[in-house]
């Protein structure tokens, strides 16, 4: 590792041997990156998979197709899918992917992966946690999709479960699908928790020497703040979870209130509020948002700065807003919840701070554009991918501000405007983020590129795809679309407005873009095998301390010896530097040419 | 490459736009002076989003343009510039803050001026209780007063879906309706309620939307200006039949309500 100029000599750990503790129940901080990547990548087309089958229905409710009554005889009798079908594939899309997705993937695949080594560590802090963090996120998944088997099939509620309609069978469906679900989403809180703790005080307690809080790289500032945020709300959905299966089995009435009729029986409890799960549900809810978003903003910086071989402009800024997002981000829950019946004067100051968390998203894309201006850009498949990212995060957070206001949100509140909005900003954007983070780290972590033609065509395919998918969507919300409707026939104006034009255009959009994320799987699974080989340790020419070690990484990381960093994690162009970066573990006589001696 | 990107940015960022300032798919016709009052604050808040919008989607597909193309020289070094830091940091705040309170004027009117008690003196009451997947809204009757409710009397098969005491004096005149019949330009207040699960009140051409909560009344205060038949949808998430759970609110004239009414007490048990 000739890139490190001084090491700090540390204990040499030596890797397991036998599969089962090298691949399958291991601690290396590595393969359980590896491991949530792998099950985020099942998940994403679980939930992809789920997602057609709604369009599918939404553009021909009434046209029964074979395969379908094949694939699912109790979801579509005579080969059309029931509302209660659509409603629970709607339900699971969203739990897939927001928590298997986009809470894996950005988190714990990247962070895992790479917040220890860039911050000069050997490891996590807690080894063994980390394995059980990921073994019970796996099982959570395996709960989770067990609920479309067991008796009445998967929840019908949304991912958002809100009582009653969650709480009572006779509202929903007679079975136990939601129980998996919260059984599911349970132990999902408790591996985020374990993980979130691992993150912060891997973050506090293990970096090398000299690696100052102000020389992160911004990648492991957003993993940090990740893990901040979900130690504050992963507990909140826990006890709501729990208390929420207590109402389903244990005759409790924590969301139920008294004297409801269903199906003309009363039934019999009282006291409870539904709304009370709201808030508790959106205390987490609105955070996770950020949960997703913040290590792809990170990716984001991390990667535009490699490709435009410049400085991230307004490092302390980037922190600085991150900071305020997550301060903010939880104190703006309420903003879910303007038209549930929530006092109306709360609403002033939720949509005030809402707007206020507009600003640091604003600093940070300007920062973006800053880090590229007067850079010289290098149009890699991960740069693409991450200018994709601020073309989608603009366009996708910029609808805040509409929804934000409580006036507004009367109209467009549950329409398919927040779908659009939800999914350009919260989903696909992540998505891009995870796109830039596999491309720009596959070498380093495979010794392999993986395929830029492919990659390229794969990107042009996703960025036009999710703006043909998502963008008529907010034209569906402008003609209020309610969401959530298994078909158009039940209002006229929604036909009227021209809703199944923009149904069958995104439908259409639809398949593009999930066939070219064929593409992807099939530019992965070559390009571990057959991909071009990476050009030394540091093929990118960047300046953190993963591209310092070695190809794939060796087991504990530096191979028993721990670098010391002396500058920032950013230095790109530095004047007067040999050459155009400068890595945080060079020293600066290895940066800079030796000044002549006098009387040359 | 460079060219490629910069036009597909801006191109995305155009076909976004285009149809919003073509009007191609906008909200139905309001019909009361708090929707025209929430559609200025739309129309002045896409004005505002529209234009940060295209300056972000501008800079991003110009920079990519300017410094996407093959030089010698190495990049400029500038970690940071406080003037431009603060320049969009101060302009953000301003125009998204400046927003929010903006907005608190029309939220103010729709919540609570239009709520005031002594307007609701005079205000037409209806009672709207919703339930999985049908709209049923009941009206004081000749007395002007709400009969008690208890959910043993419910009885579909016998139109009293709402559980109303008809032995009780109050509740003997009270009419139920599947449809929300309203007079042109009277202010009504609309309590809202739910029998089962939550379900939300929603007509698109009044921009007025709010949850029915079991366990809580809602308060929702319009008034109608324009005559017509317009569809009520239901906005939460009910329960299989959400997508087909649709009412009608009708605005007709003086004559036509008191028509209407005459018909709906015929029809008293």
């Amino acid at each position: 590792m000739p890139e490190i100029s001084q090491y700090v000599e540390v204990e040499r750990h030596a890797p397991p041997q036998g599969f089962l503790s090298k691949w399958v129940f291991s601690t290396d901080h590595k393969v359980i990156g590896i491991q949530y990547l792998a099950l985020a990548i099942v998940a994403a087309f679980t939930g992809m998979a789920l997602s057609l089958l709604m369009r599918i229905r939404l553009v021909a409710p009434t046209e029964p197709k074979a395969w379908l009554e094949a694939l699912f005889p109790a979801g579509a009798p005579g080969g059309l899918m029931t509302p209660e079908f659509y409603l629970a594939v709607l339900t699971m899309h969203g739990t897939i992917m927001v928590f298997m997705v986009l809470t894996t993937a950005p988190q714990g695949g990247f962070g895992n992966y790479f917040l220890p080594i860039q911050i000069g560590a050997n490891d996590m802090a807690f080894p063994r946690l980390n394995m059980l963090s990921f073994w019970l996120t796996a099982l959570s998944f395996v709960v989770l999709v067990g609920a479309f088997l067991v008796e009445g099939g998967a929840p019908i509620a949304g991912w958002t479960a809100y009582p009653p309609l969650s709480a009572l069978d006779g509202a929903a469906i007679a079975g136990n699908g939601q129980d998996w679900w919260l059984v599911s989403i349970a132990i999902f809180c408790l591996a985020s928790l374990l993980s979130a703790l691992n993150f912060i005080v891997t973050t506090l307690e293990m970096r090398t020497e000299g690696m100052t809080m102000l020389r992160l790289p911004l990648t492991v500032w957003g993993w940090f703040c990740t893990a901040v945020i979900a130690l504050l709300a992963f507990g909140v959905l826990l006890a709501a979870g729990i208390l929420l299966l207590m109402d389903r089995n244990f005759q409790t009435s924590f969301f139920i209130p008294g004297g409801l009729v269903i199906s003309d029986q009363l039934v019999d409890r009282s006291g409870g509020s539904p709304i009370l799960w709201q808030h508790l549900f959106w205390f987490f809810g609105h955070p996770e948002v950020y949960i997703a978003i913040l290590p792809a903003m990170g990716i984001v910086s991390h990667v535009l700065a490699t490709f435009s071989r410049k400085p991230v402009f307004g490092y302390k800024a980037m922190i600085l807003a991150m900071g305020a997002i997550v301060t903010l981000g939880f104190v703006v829950w309420g903003h879910h919840m303007f038209v549930s019946g929530m006092s109306p004067y709360s609403a002033f100051v939720f949509s005030l701070l809402t707007m206020a968390i507009g600003v640091p998203s604003a600093i940070k894309t300007f920062n973006w554009i800053g880090t590229m201006w007067g850079g010289n850009l290098r149009f890699t498949a991960p740069m693409l991918y991450a200018i994709g990212f601020v073309s989608v995060f603009v366009a996708g957070g910029i609808t805040g501000i509409v929804l934000g206001q409580p006036t507004l949100d009367q109209y467009f509140h549950d329409t398919y405007f927040v779908v659009a909005h939800f999914h350009l900003i919260m989903g696909v954007a992540t998505v891009l983020a995870m796109f830039a983070g596999l491309t720009y780290w596959f070498p380093k972590m495979f010794g392999r590129h993986m395929n830029e033609t492919l990659s390229k065509i794969h990107f042009w395919l996703t960025f036009f795809g999710v703006y043909a998918v998502f963008g008529p969507m907010h034209f569906l919300g402008a003609i209020g679309h309610p969401r959530r409707y298994a078909e158009t026939t039940g209002l006229n104006y929604l036909a009227e407005g021209g809703a199944d034009f923009l149904h069958m255009f995104i439908t259409h959009s639809t398949y593009t873009l999930v066939a070219a994320q064929a593409l992807f799987l099939v530019n992965v699974v070559w390009s571990l095998f057959a991909g071009k080989k990476a050009a030394g340790d540091n093929p990118w020419q960047a300046t953190t301390l993963e591209w310092a070690t070695a190809t794939p990484p060796p087991y504990d990381n530096f191979a028993g010896r721990l670098p010391v960093v002396t500058r920032g994690p950013y230095e790109y162009s530095l004047p007067k530097a040999k050459r155009d970066f400068a890595m945080q573990c060079n020293s600066d006589d290895a940066v800079f040419a030796p000044e002549p001696a006098a009387g040359d | 490459m460079r060219f490629f990107a910069a036009l597909a940015i801006w191109l995305v960022a155009a076909a976004l736009l285009a149809p919003v300032l073509l009007g191609w798919w906008a909200p139905p016709e309001a019909i009361s002076d708090l929707a025209r009052l929430l559609d200025d604050q739309l129309a002045l808040t896409f004005t505002i989003i529209a234009i940060i919008f295209v300056i972000s989607q501008a800079a991003l597909g110009y920079a990519v343009l300017r410094f996407g193309r093959e030089r010698a020289e190495p990049a400029a070094y500038f970690e940071k510039n406080d003037r431009w830091e603060m320049l969009w940091t101060t302009a953000a705040s301003v125009l998204f803050l400046g927003l929010a309170l903006m907005g608190y004027s029309a939220w103010a009117e729709v919540r609570f001026d239009s709520a005031r008690v002594d307007r609701d003196a005079d205000a037409l009451q209806v009672e709207v209780v919703a339930q999985q997947f049908v709209w049923n809204f009941r009206y004081a009757g000749a007395d002007g007063r709400f009969g008690p409710i208890d959910p043993k009397l419910i009885d579909d098969s016998i139109g009293n879906p709402v559980g109303v005491d008809r032995s009780h004096a109050d509740g003997a005149d009270d009419i139920i309706s599947p449809r929300l019949v309203v007079p042109v330009n009277r202010e009504v207040t609309l309590l809202l309620k739910s029998k089962d699960v939550l379900h939300n009140f929603f007509v698109p051409e009044l921009r007025i939307k709010m949850d029915t909560v079991p366990g809580l009344v809602g308060r929702l205060p319009f008034k109608a200006d324009k005559l017509g038949e317009y569809e009520i949808a239901c906005s939460e998430l009910c329960g299989l039949g959400h997508y087909r759970m649709r009412g009608y609110l009708e605005v007709v004239d003086e004559q036509r309500y008191k028509s209407w009414m005459m018909e709906q007490v015929s029809y008293l048990p």
